[in-house]
């Protein structure tokens, strides 16, 4: 196990999946988005989901956090059962939707109006929190961009205040939906070390839906390869590489055979 | 020719100046060439004439048309908002009336003013009603589509947070209809002018539209035409002062000229 060992840790898992399928509409013109899928995600532990488009990636997010009820099986975490979306979730997409009449750090700052307890305190304690989201801002080397408006900044810095705004409330988990998929290699990689950095320094729990393979064997301590639709799991495997990661582990022989046991996994699903 | 940017922007200034003068230099042109009877046309010149002879006139009927228009469109305003954001925010409101509100806007507004006038009797009642009446409906439309369109991922991730339908109505949903609402205002406040003049015109006993309508009774036609601008000025000044306060309100959704 990557994971940190905490006392129950091994025999209650953070978020624990149990044959989930789901169907979008209903009776015969339903189509079956995820079939029978079970997951056990640790407290901490850094989990990858890869597949072919449309293998119900997104949808195994929305189960996790809540956001749709499953069709049969179940979803847990924390040891209860999911009906509505879970408290202390953060999420980030691949379009950064960032609202474009707040500046930047008013956009990271959203979170705080909405949930709880910082809501209540944010008016009294504005200074503390506004500190709190300029120091997250400069952690992704963002410090002198506060004030400007997503919209003058590059697709790079949107993702990475996406990614800020999905971690300025403290979440215990984050939930990554192909964040840096529309980005150019470069600006890309830069990103998966930032990531890395928060999660090392914050060792909050996370998902990470995405079809870059390389993404997820640096990220991940666990990657989950998905099936083509409809989504089944067709392979668990851990990623034991020391981290810190750097772009220099992408070249090891150890980083590129997992990635072609994973690549040659996946061609067998278009096969 | 190249012209510098100042030059660029002060011939885009006069651009609409100068084409209302090369149309109005037209007109009186054809009207002298043509030997058009001034009852079928005046030359603009006369139309001028008219303008500063009765300038107390035009200005006291004018204000009468104007206050009750601008009546007329802050109910629009305010009514559209709020349907709109109703209409907008939840499906249901959508289906009950969405259809209605198209069927009553397909209904020619001329048909109801008699019956206004049934209800009201004459005076400045009917006309604030027809300009509210005609200019509600596009308000309604546009702050609908802001909200109907928030972007599905933006709505997820105000929902894991937490939020409640208020919270995500008012964080995300009103900033962002906004500008389709500054938008809807512009030609909200044109259409409260065609209502509250439609409403003189067909019966009453104030107001520009029925100066127009006594002057062309009386065949004179400077005059009513001397009324049609007076019409088209004010129509343009609101739509100025409309725009003036959507850029004021809505900076961000100009963002690329801003740039410039």
């Amino acid at each position: 196990m990557t994971a940190p060992d905490f006392a129950s840790g091994a025999s209650s898992p953070l978020v624990e999946l149990n044959q989930v399928s789901l169907a979008y509409g209903e009776g015969r013109e339903a189509t079956l988005a995820l079939a029978d899928a079970t997951m056990r995600i640790a407290q901490g532990e850094f989990v990858a989901v890869v597949g072919p488009s449309g293998c119900g990636k997104s949808t195994l997010m929305k189960l996790v956090t809540g956001l749709i009820p499953p069709t049969s099986g179940e979803v847990k975490v924390r040891g209860e059962r999911v009906t509505r979306p879970i408290k202390g979730v953060g999420m980030a997409f691949q379009n950064a939707t960032l609202l474009p009449w707040r500046s930047t750090r008013d956009n990271i700052m959203l979170p705080l109006e909405v949930v709880e307890p910082h809501k209540s305190r944010l008016r009294a304690e504005r200074a503390a929190y506004f500190d709190k989201a300029q120091k997250l801002l400069a952690s992704v080397g963002l410090g002198e961009f506060g004030d400007k408006y997503p919209w003058q900044l590059s697709g790079g810095m949107q993702q990475r205040s996406n990614v800020c705004r999905a971690l300025i409330h403290e979440p215990q988990i984050l939930m990554l939906d192909e964040p840096f998929g529309a980005l150019d290699a470069f600006t890309r990689e830069e990103l998966w070390g930032i990531m890395q950095a928060l999660w090392l320094e914050r060792r909050f729990t996370a998902v990470l839906v995405t079809h870059d393979l390389r993404e997820a064997v640096y990220l991940a301590d666990t990657v989950y390869v998905m099936s083509r639709r409809p989504g089944r799991i067709v392979k668990i495997r851990k990623v034991e590489l020391p981290r810190p990661r750097t772009l220099e582990t992408t070249f090891q022989a150890e980083f590129v055979d997992i990635v072609h046991e994973l690549r040659e996994r996946i061609q067998m699903e278009h096969g | 020719m190249a012209m510098t940017a100042r030059q660029e922007r002060y011939v885009r200034l006069a651009m609409p100046w100068l084409t209302l003068a090369v149309l109005l230099i037209a007109w009186e042109i054809a009207c002298i060439v043509f030997d058009v009877p001034e009852i079928v046309a005046p030359r603009p010149s006369r139309v001028f004439e008219v303008i500063v002879q009765r300038w107390d006139l035009l200005v006291r009927f004018c204000l009468e048309t104007l206050w009750t228009t601008m009546i007329g469109f802050v109910l629009a305003i305010g009514f559209g908002l709020l349907l709109g954001l109703a209409i907008g925010a939840s499906p249901f409101v959508y289906s009950g009336l969405y259809p209605l509100l198209i069927a009553f806007n397909a209904i020619p507004k001329v048909a109801i003013v008699p019956i206004l006038m049934i209800w009201l009797g004459i005076g400045a009642l009917p006309a604030i009603i027809t300009a509210f009446v005609i200019s509600f409906f596009p308000i309604v439309v546009n702050v609908a589509t802001g909200l109907a369109t928030i972007e599905p991922e933006m709505r997820d991730l105000m929902r894991s947070l937490g939020a409640s339908n208020y919270e995500i109505l008012t964080k995300v949903g009103i900033p962002r209809a906004m500008p389709y609402l500054f938008a809807s205002l512009k030609v909200a406040a044109t259409l409260a002018f065609v209502g509250s003049v439609l409403s003189e015109t067909v019966g009453g006993n104030r107001g520009i539209g029925f100066l127009m309508l006594s002057a062309s009774a009386r065949n004179d036609s400077a005059t009513t035409f001397a009324g049609l601008f007076a019409i088209a000025i004010m129509g343009v000044a609101v739509y100025a002062a409309c725009a003036l306060v959507e850029r004021r309100m809505t900076r961000w959704a100009f963002r690329g000229e801003l740039v410039r």
